[in-house]
């Protein structure tokens, strides 16, 4: 049985129909790079894979919880599966401590010391130990999106979505953040990231899917998609990266 | 025929000025305890709570305060229930309070990026732990100045209690008037008293958006 097993899920906004029966396994452990253009729908399948939207059709299921629209539901899939945005949507009111620790003591009602310790252990795997203190208006976006990563990982989730990640970051602050993931890749923790870092995806994923107009167009191990485009539709976005 | 002194007429004025701020006060708690509730029932996931919440704000913002009073005081006597005009007055401002508040406090809530809403979410927080930890605390700083600006309304409001016969400080001003043939002094002094109570009002209102529009920080 795979992680995740996405099932001809589809998904539309009133008439349009945005994703069209897309089927993809995810085992334990694999680092999937989601490519395509603007518009083909690859945030909107991480949002469905957490809940964020209720498909059309079709099923997911994590770890073999299905995902169900309802709020007992929804929330046992959410500890299982994190998610990082590309605008890190941290919480500006809490020190960066704050926001690591605040869904551990509502949803998972850790003790305070508890989710204290857990905190610091994750500020400290993103190398951000020394700013427990310090607000999200006091941080680089880089620093930002390594909150955003620790506060994801401290509900200690089996999985993690990530919708381009670095796109709202300075080109020098990029590194960082792909550091930090890099590392998540090699501990074994399943990513399932929607890039435009293709040398990243290049370099650190085990899978690559290139969707197209809502389907999975085209999809296996980075070397094959990238040196070996089948369809001219991935022959031309490749052109264009 | 007795004369007053301008001390008689102002000391009379104050002691009615009691009841007016009493009234301001259970009308503005009151209000926004109702206002509370009806935030969560305006943004509410199903769609009949929803519209419940946004036609009671319709109808009580869409009539005059006047008429609310009214049909607080006539309209209950008509089901034989005898209705005091000091209950009325409460009722009614109550609810017309919580009207405004409900729809400044929506505002607030909905200036929150969808991103508060999308990251506490995925966390797995419900819905009243994201607006208890997540959305409230940011909302409630915007909130400050335009809530602190309506009781304002609602002080003002609580003149036209006294046509129904609530002794607070308008109704005592023709009182006073009628005993002492000065309506321009007692109007004078009441208009005065208003504004002594209004204005700091106001004012703290205006510095305290000056200050958060200052502040970048959101903490
Ligand atoms: N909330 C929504 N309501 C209506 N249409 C939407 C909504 N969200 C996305 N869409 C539409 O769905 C389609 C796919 O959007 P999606 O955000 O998944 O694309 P994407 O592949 O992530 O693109 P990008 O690279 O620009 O982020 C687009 O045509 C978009 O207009
Ligand atoms: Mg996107």
């Amino acid at each position: 049985m795979s992680l995740i097993e996405i099932t001809e899920v589809r998904k539309s906004y009133g008439t349009n129909e945005v994703l069209k029966g897309i089927n993809l396994d995810v085992e334990p452990g694999e680092v999937i790079a989601i490519i395509g253009k603007s518009g083909s729908g690859k945030s909107t399948l991480l949002r469905c894979i957490n809940g964020l939207e209720t498909i059309t059709q079709g099923s997911i299921s994590v770890a073999g919880a299905q995902l169900i629209d309802d709020e007992v539901h929804l929330k046992a899939l959410r500890l299982k599966v994190g998610m990082i945005f590309q605008q890190f949507n941290l919480f500006p009111h809490l020190t960066a401590g704050g926001n690591v620790m605040l869904s551990q003591s509502v949803v998972k009602k850790t003790a305070k010391a508890e989710a204290e310790a857990m905190a610091r252990k994750m500020l400290d795997r993103v190398g951000l130990g020394h700013k427990f203190e310090a607000y999200p208006d006091e941080l680089s976006g880089g620093q930002q999106q390594r909150v955003a990563i620790a506060r994801a990982l401290a509900m200690q989730p089996i999985a993690l979505l990530c919708d381009e990640i670095t796109s709202a970051l300075d080109p020098e602050l990029v590194a960082e953040v792909l550091a930090v993931v890099r590392e998540l890749a090699a501990e074994g923790m399943t990513l399932l990231m929607v890039t435009h870092e293709m040398k990243f995806a290049r370099d650190v994923c085990s899978r690559v899917v290139f969707m197209h107009q809502g389907r999975v167009h085209e999809i296996g191990p980075p070397e094959e998609v990238f040196a070996n485009p089948k369809t001219p539709e991935l022959q031309q976005f490749l052109g264009m990266h | 025929m007795i004369e007053f002194s301008i001390w008689d007429i102002l000391r009379n004025l104050l002691l009615a000025t009691r009841w007016t701020i009493l009234l301001s006060l259970v009308s503005f708690v009151g209000g926004g305890a109702v206002g509370l509730l009806l935030l969560f029932l305006r943004i509410s996931k199903r769609k009949a709570v929803r519209a419940f919440a946004k036609y009671y704000i319709e109808l009580f913002q869409g009539t005059p305060l006047l008429m609310q009073l009214f049909l607080a005081f006539f309209g209950l006597g008509l089901f034989g229930i005898d209705v005091p005009a000091w209950l009325a007055a409460g009722l009614a401002l109550v609810l017309w309070t919580a009207s405004f508040l409900a729809e400044i406090w929506r505002g607030c809530v909905e200036s929150i990026a969808r991103g508060q809403w999308e990251a506490s979410a995925s966390l797995g927080m419900g819905r009243l732990q994201q607006m208890r930890y997540v959305i409230l605390p940011q909302a409630l700083k915007i909130a400050v100045p335009p809530t602190v600006g309506f009781s304002v309304q609602v002080v003002k409001g609580t003149a036209l209690t006294s046509i129904i016969g609530f002794v607070e400080l308008s109704k005592a001003g023709t009182v006073v008037t009628n005993a002492t043939f000065q309506p321009f002094t007692v109007y004078g002094l009441v208009a005065l008293i208003y504004f002594a109570l209004c204005w700091p009002l106001s004012k703290s209102s205006q510095i305290l958006e000056r200050k958060l529009n200052v502040a970048h920080r959101n903490h």
